[in-house]
């Protein structure tokens, strides 16, 4: 939360004059499944990232290696600050290489 | 008849003295400033101003963006969007097209955008009526605009170069109604002296930058969504901004006078000085019936007075208190209703409380007349000021408005 | 995958070709899998951040701007919910006359963004004035099909027979009564320079088509209708806001095309559909969602019914404008 500043405090008008200032919203504490990459089997095709909402996948130029030998430069994560957990990721996936596993508390 | 003229204003501002309708004068006033977008649709008694500016735009006179909008509601979207991207803007509308605006008018106040709007006076309908009154203008006093009400074609342009000024000020950023009488002003022919165009740049400088704008290279969000949290502190800001006005609208008044040599004020009074018995107006008509009327009575020994209201919002309290506490009974001149209230006089309420805030106790009644222009006869003011004598000796004040000129 | 998009010649080829940056969220506050905040997202990457976005009262508005946090990394601004139009003519003629006038040096294109309510109902005379009027403004309406802000009522823009809270599903009247509007009909009744379909399914279509849109705004107006399912408001897994707007596609539902410079096409796949055979089921569509719940046979036939006339409607207009 942000602190609640006086009206004399604001900027005028009801501004928001900080752009994609809702980085501060973590929405990720509203999910209920998680996206989990299998890495391995992950064909670095970009389609999650694409069809992601929020976005909270990350591409990162983050080399990997699989346990077959396969050298990749990216590497997508989740990013579980933003994710909701909407499963659309896990849906598109054409390779089917993010599951939705429960959230325990 | 109406302004305090110093003496040592630079005639060389005043470029000539020609023919204007109070619309036209608006226009030309328009014109002088150099807007940069106006956006309006027709409606009577208005649409003889963006005709005008429409001539403007198409003969060159006017270098200025016109947006033909489809309705009012557009017009007054349209001149928001085009103040929150940084132009100077106008537009224009009466009764109906003032209703249509309604929501964005509280929308322009509240995202604090310097636009300049005339308003020419009239009634609403049913049963439709295109005539005069301030039905429309009541109806929108709460919207968080400043609000002037003039009384002659010159004033009238004054006031809207006085208006670009202060809206745009940086201690203000709010948007400005000039209104006056629809018909009675908006289209009859005064005597208007104009200035020159170079005076009037000077007086109204482009602050250009000097308020977060639409633009990539700032991007900045406008009409956020306010929870409960913060609804009440944004809306208050533009609420104490209308107050905190007051300051710079003098200012301008003042400078304006420097410069141009005619200044307004607040209230204006008349024959106030000794007055027994005073009526409080707005408008032209109003006024100078009144003032006919008053000077009559004062033939016959009656010592009669008239203040017109000017500024409307924000209310000019302490200038009426101070210039009504002499006297022995008011009465408030409405030309609008506010229908099932206690007493019916829209601006009566305002100045029964502004009186009764201050301690003042007197005889102050409520006066509906010219409701759709239904002609206001100095007769008819000459009158109430006898009734106004008749009710300080007997102390027997109606409870209710008195309806004039009603069958 | 439906994305590689052989039709469109500018920009975006591949999926490797969509720009990294975002200029939206995260951190919106829409529902998870909401297809209009995907929409927001791909239409902000083709566009970049030389635009400023005018947005309608609604789901995209309530979610991205609650006080004092922004999604929006480009100038935005909200007014109200019928005047997205009306509010992107006044700033279009605003940057002309600044720029002219030598005040300012603005470059940045004009987007509205509305939805179907603000679009087909109560915006629909500000949109008319609008393109009328010739403004050199991209509109984007995006369809969720029903006021989702307000807690899914019907629009004009809801289909037959669906569910909304109010069309609800009675013994007399089963969901919503009337058709679809047919918006892309009244939009290019207009003659403007460029209209679109596009559908959050179909990124890169729907990207070259943002760009191609910004590209013609010196001529004037252009027009963006989106498809973009809404999980809450559909009765569909969050998951499958993407599946259905692309079953939508492929069934025939929601075709892809454009009108450019009076000239009509249909983009991939649709451009296959002309032939009903090569149409998904229409029942592949409508299973997956709750709002289709209560139909029965015949009334699957009667809107299988109005997906055929509509095809047959785009055929004569192919054959008369392709
Ligand atoms: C004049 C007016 N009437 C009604 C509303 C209430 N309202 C706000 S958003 C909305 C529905 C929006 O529907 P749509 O345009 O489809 O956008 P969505 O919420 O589905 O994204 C309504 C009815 C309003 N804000 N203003
Ligand atoms: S969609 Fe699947 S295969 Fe493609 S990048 Fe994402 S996780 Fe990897
Ligand atoms: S579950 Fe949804 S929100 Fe989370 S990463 Fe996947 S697509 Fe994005
Ligand atoms: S109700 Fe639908 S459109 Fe609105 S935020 Fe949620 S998913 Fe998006
Ligand atoms: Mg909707």
């Amino acid at each position: 939360m942000s602190e609640l500043r006086s009206w004399t405090q604001i900027p005028i008008g009801g501004y928001i004059t900080e752009p994609q200032n809702s980085v501060k919203n973590k929405t990720g504490s509203w999910r209920t499944q998680r996206p989990v990459i299998d890495q391995d089997a992950c064909t670095r095709c970009r389609i999650c990232w694409l069809y992601c909402p929020e976005p909270a996948i990350l591409e990162l130029n983050k080399p990997y290696v699989t346990k077959g030998g396969r050298k990749y430069n990216l590497t997508f994560e989740i990013n579980y600050d933003y994710c909701k957990g909407c499963g659309i990721c896990a849906n598109e996936c054409p390779v089917k290489a993010i599951k939705m596993v429960p959230e325990v508390v | 008849m109406t302004q305090v003229v110093e003496k040592g204003r630079e005639r060389s501002v005043v470029v000539g003295k020609v023919g204007l309708t109070t619309n036209y004068a608006v226009a030309h006033a328009v014109k002088d400033v150099d807007v940069d977008v106006v956006a309006a649709y027709p409606i009577t008694p208005q649409t003889t101003i963006i005709e005008r500016l429409a001539e403007y735009v198409a003969n060159g006179e006017l270098d200025a963006e016109f947006i033909p909008v489809e309705s009012e509601h557009s017009a007054l979207s349209a001149a928001v969007g085009a103040s929150a991207a940084g132009a100077r803007v106008f537009t224009a509308t009466s009764a109906q097209g003032l209703e249509l605006m309604h929501e964005i008018l509280h929308i322009a106040s509240g995202l604090r955008l310097p636009i300049v709007m005339a308003v020419p006076g009239r009634a609403l309908s049913a049963p439709i009526s295109i005539h005069g009154d301030y039905q429309d203008l009541m109806n929108v006093r709460d919207t968080g605009w400043i609000i002037y009400i003039a009384s002659t074609a010159q004033e009238a342009y004054d006031t809207v170069i006085e208006a670009f000024r202060v809206a745009e000020d940086p201690r203000v950023l709010l948007p400005v109604i000039v209104s006056y009488d629809g018909f009675l002003m908006s289209h009859t022919t005064e005597p208007v002296e104009v200035y020159d165009v170079k005076a009037v740049r000077e007086f109204t400088p482009r602050r250009h930058g000097a308020r977060p704008l639409l633009n990539p290279e700032r991007p900045v969000t406008m009409g956020a969504l306010a929870t409960p949290d913060w609804y009440y502190e944004i809306k208050y800001q533009a609420i104490n901004a209308l107050k905190a006005s007051r300051s710079v609208i003098d200012e301008v008044d003042s400078e304006f006078n420097r410069r141009f040599g005619r200044s307004y004020g607040a209230v204006e009074g008349f024959m106030l000085d000794d007055a027994d018995y005073i009526l409080v107006t707005y408008g032209g008509a109003a006024t100078w019936n009144a003032l006919e009327a008053a000077k009559e009575a004062r033939g016959r020994g009656l010592r009669a007075g008239v203040l017109r209201i000017r500024l409307f919002r924000p209310f000019p309290t302490n200038d009426l208190v101070k210039k009504l506490a002499d006297a022995k009974a008011v009465a408030v001149v409405d030309r609008a209703i506010a229908p099932g209230s206690p007493v019916e006089g829209p601006v009566f309420k305002d100045v029964y409380i502004a009186l009764r805030e201050y301690g003042v106790d007197k005889p102050v009644i409520s006066v509906i007349h010219g409701i759709s222009q239904r002609t206001m006869y100095v007769r008819d003011f000459y009158e109430l000021y006898y009734k106004l004598k008749d009710i300080a000796s007997t102390g027997n004040v109606p409870r209710e408005s008195l309806y004039m000129g009603l069958r | 995958m439906g994305m590689a998009s052989g039709q469109i010649k500018v920009g975006i080829r591949t999926i490797w070709d969509v720009p990294k940056e975002e200029y939206f969220g995260p951190g919106q506050l829409t529902c998870a899998g909401c297809g209009p905040s995907l929409a927001v997202r791909h239409i902000l990457k083709a566009a970049g951040p030389d635009v400023i976005v005018v947005n309608a009262t609604g789901c995209i508005e309530v979610t991205s701007t609650q006080y004092p946090y922004t999604a929006w990394g480009v100038p935005y601004i909200h007014v109200a919910f019928e005047n997205a139009a009306a509010v992107a003519s006044g700033i279009e003629a605003a940057i002309k006359a600044l720029n002219r006038k030598g005040i300012a040096n603005v470059k940045a294109k004009v987007i509205a963004l509305a939805g179907d309510g603000g679009t087909y109902d109560i915006g629909m005379q500000a949109l008319s004035g609008m393109l009328e009027r010739g403004h050199g403004v991209l509109y984007v309406l995006y369809d969720n099909e029903a006021y989702m802000n307000t807690g899914i009522q019907r629009s004009g823009g809801t289909p037959r027979f669906a569910w909304t809270t109010t069309s609800p599903v009675g013994s007399r009247v089963r969901g919503k009564v009337q058709s679809k509007k047919d918006i892309m009909s009244i939009v290019i009744a207009h003659h403007i320079p460029y209209a679109a379909t596009a559908s959050i399914a179909y990124p890169i279509d729907l990207m070259n088509k943002v760009r191609r849109a910004l590209e013609v705004l010196d001529e004037g107006p252009a027009f963006l209708h989106v498809f973009a399912p809404c999980p809450p408001g559909w009765r569909i897994d969050d998951s499958k806001t993407v599946e259905i707007a692309r079953l939508a596609v492929e069934t025939g539902v929601f075709p892809l095309f454009e009108w450019d410079h009076g000239r009509f096409r249909l983009n991939p796949p649709s451009n296959m559909h002309v032939d009903k055979s090569k149409r998904k089921p229409l029942i592949n569509y409508l299973k997956p969602q709750g709002r289709f719940a209560h139909l029965k046979e015949e009334e699957i036939k009667a809107m299988e019914t109005e997906v055929d006339s509509y095809w047959d409607y785009l055929t004569r207009l192919l054959k008369a404008f392709g």
